[in-house]
């Protein structure tokens, strides 16, 4: 009885959705009389232990798409969205399907970094275009040093933030010393602390140590020792949040009175807000951003979506905006035609900032600065590479 | 436009008097051999860097004690004890943190928890193997161990994520001639001196002192004699799996950050520790702790922050090549 019950049910499910479907299929033929069409796809973690940064970055996709009216171009846009649970395996599968099934021209993904560089392959291998709103990893542009042509992000590198950092230790900060710990086994933490370190002190700053400790460390006695005898204007601390929390403590009871500076790995509610305040980090974006396109973009969506935007919502949102734009001024379905307009793309006004492409598929665009005040997360200052 | 703590401008002030000559040469490196300025506080320097190396390694003292007095009487390497010590940090952190217990309160719960644990740890995963090859136990213990942090890690137990523990009080430095001491230093000290004695006590001193000696000498034989095995066992797993809690205890006083995983670095060192200073010796095991402490915090300092471990782990090789019992093990062969 139940099972026939289920099945019932799920033929009605199955019926709708197909009616759904070709209703909506038929729509298009309808309007698209004499108008072409384009499918793109979109691949996120919609399930899993990152589900919420895939459904911000699917509302990002999607508002993208309803505000350009569902076009680009002469271009109608059809889309297909596919959820790879943040697991490469299943990344692969999903952008197998998108591309032999589907048929898609061109793909919005994926979130995290492990799942975009599967999947970038398999696009790049099949001359689709593949762009990432947040995949950090250089990797993922580039493979052994051979750029894949058809992979771009719409976010920073991480070593960038290094290098955004530095500056604004020196500029903004005027900081003239600085000592760095990094966790020696974490490649985000390493590149970070070697592009501060570099473009520090090619702005004339001088890093007087750089130490390294490992992830299962808690005693940090030892290096802070050192550094509060070596009193820096900056104690650089470019770790996830909970690590940073507990250097931070021990720092101050060290006696070190230096400014901390982090990167993007700060950005959550669990960090120790009280030991980390007066600290910067650099990261992608903030709603507080006092520019006009981030006030428009927050006010939209909290419209829609009743919350503000985090960086992933944002991240995404610019993505499939450089990638509708990229079709139109190809106005082409052809991905490589697309590629290269959006290789092209020059100045081209994201939410996040201004942004090109380098020659690797990376945006040259600003980073947000922000600090930890009274308890919270305040805008600071925007620094343009 | 900072916060509380926005620091004056310091580059003005650098305090190189007497041998600023070597400043800038050292400046250029990054790790002098004395990690410092080399001023006139260069010995204060060095003794805070000790001082620093005691409170580490009396922290793998209180590890290393459970661990060490285990081993003595039941001849196993309890390797569930770091993480029987994770879950008395985590017991004590919801006593004061969550049920507003006071410390002295919450650490006896702590306690009591973890007796009971490690009691029912014994029951369960040690003694059906008793008599089995000694590698049987040991994987058991590996199991035991895995077992507890990932069931430790399930939403409704603890939880995967690291919990902030806030202080039952505030950490004070006391300066003493230059020299900067905190009270969680001293209270980790005192606790592993009273810890240690009361130990050292209850072996030599008392009855269930000398049955453990006497099971740890040979089982049957004590069994004759009329001793009760299996509770002195029990009586051993239960004060070394409270001493395990009150270490984990003010293991996350000092460092104020907890998770399910947090007892399998300390617990290694801390096995090494006793390892180096004799296993199953109860001095050797602090003994072994403060140099383990010593040699980790001094390579950190004045050698190199990322050769520490292999420095540190590569000397205790050496020193187990020379004494291969440890520094306080016994080296006369066991009468057959």
């Amino acid at each position: 009885m139940l099972t026939n019950k289920k099945v019932l049910v799920l033929m009605i499910l199955v019926l709708g959705l197909a009616f759904v479907l070709t209703g909506c299929g038929g729509d298009n033929k309808a309007t698209s009389t004499g108008e072409k069409v384009i499918k793109i796809g979109f691949i996120g973690p919609l399930q899993g232990d990152v589900k919420t940064f895939g459904e911000s970055t699917k509302n990002g996709f999607l508002m993208a798409i309803e505000q350009a009216g569902g076009k680009a171009g002469d271009y109608k846009i059809e889309y297909v969205i596919a959820d790879d649970r943040n697991d490469a395996t299943e990344a692969v599968n999903t952008a197998t399907k998108l591309i032999t099934q589907d048929k898609v021209k061109a793909i919005v993904g994926s979130v995290t970094s492990k799942t975009t560089i599967a999947a970038s392959q398999l696009a790049n291998d099949n001359k689709v275009v593949m762009i990432t709103g947040t995949g950090t990893s250089p990797k993922v542009t580039v493979d052994n040093d051979k750029r894949k042509d058809f992979i771009f992000r719409g976010c920073f590198i991480d070593p960038f933030q290094g290098t955004v950092g530095a500056k604004f230790a020196t500029e903004t900060l005027k900081a003239k010393t600085a000592a760095i710990l990094y966790d020696q086994g974490n490649d985000y933490t390493i590149g970070l602390s070697n592009f501060f370190k570099e473009q520090f002190t090619k702005s004339g700053g001088q890093i007087l140590s750089m130490e390294a400790y490992s992830q299962t460390d808690v005693d940090f006695s030892a290096v802070l020792t050192n550094i509060a005898q070596q009193k820096p204007d900056i104690l650089y601390l470019p770790d996830y949040y909970q690590k940073v929390s507990l250097i931070g403590k021990q720092a101050r009871e060290k006696g070190i009175n230096a400014i901390f500076l982090g990167g993007d790995g700060w950005d959550s509610t669990d960090l120790d807000y009280a030991t980390m305040e007066g600290g910067y980090f650099t990261s992608h974006y903030s709603p507080d951003d006092p520019r006009p396109e981030v006030k428009t973009w927050v006010d939209a969506y909290k419209g829609k979506y009743n919350s503000v935007p985090d960086a992933f919502a944002t991240l995404g949102y610019d993505a499939t905006n450089l990638l509708l734009n990229a079709i139109k001024t190809a106005n082409s379905d052809d991905p490589a035609k697309i590629k290269d307009a959006l290789q092209a793309s020059k100045d081209f006004s994201a939410v996040t900032g201004k942004l090109s492409f380098d020659k690797d598929g990376n945006p040259i665009k600003p980073a947000v600065i922000l600090q930890i005040k009274d308890g919270k997360q305040a805008y600071v200052t925007t620094v343009t590479p | 436009m900072g916060g509380g703590e926005k620091p004056p401008p310091r580059f003005k002030n650098r305090s190189i008097t007497a041998f600023s000559g070597f400043g800038p040469l050292y400046r250029n490196r990054q790790h002098s051999l004395l990690g410092v300025d080399m001023g006139v506080d260069v010995l204060e320097h060095v003794i805070g860097q000790v001082i620093n190396g005691l409170q580490l390694g009396f922290m793998y003292a209180l590890i290393a004690l459970g661990y060490t007095m285990v081993y003595g009487v039941v001849k196993l390497i309890n390797f569930a004890h770091g993480d029987v010590f994770m879950v008395g940090a985590f017991v004590g952190y919801l006593g004061f943190n969550q049920w507003g217990m006071p410390v002295p309160v919450a650490v006896l719960t702590s306690m009591a928890v973890c007796a009971i644990l490690g009691v029912v740890i014994e029951k369960i995963a040690y003694r059906p193997l008793r008599y089995a090859p000694k590698i049987a136990a040991l994987i058991s213990a590996l199991g035991v161990s895995l077992f507890l942090e990932y069931f430790c890690s399930l939403k409704f137990i603890f939880g995967p994520n690291y919990r902030v523990v806030q202080r039952p009080f505030e950490e004070v430095h006391w300066q003493l001639a230059g020299i900067s001491i905190s009270n969680i230093q001293v209270m980790v000290m005192v606790t592993v001196l009273f810890m240690l004695l009361m130990l050292q006590y209850l072996l030599y001193r008392t009855k269930v002192g000398m049955a453990m000696r006497t099971v740890s000498l040979d089982h049957d034989a004590a069994r004759l004699m009329g001793v009760n095995v299996d509770s002195v066992i029990s009586v051993t797993f239960a004060i070394g799996s409270a001493l395990a809690a009150a270490g984990g205890v003010l293991y996350a006083i000092a460092y104020p950050q907890i998770q399910p995983f947090m007892g399998i670095m300390p617990g290694l060192k801390a096995f090494t520790a006793a390892v180096l200073g004799g296993i199953g010796i109860i001095p050797g095991a602090v003994l072994g702790a403060l140099i383990m402490g010593q040699v980790e915090t001094l390579t950190a300092a004045f050698l190199s922050s990322q050769l520490r471990d292999a420095i540190a782990f590569g000397i205790l090789i050496l020193v187990l090549l020379v004494r291969p019992c440890g520094i306080l093990g016994k080296t006369e062969t066991e009468k057959v």
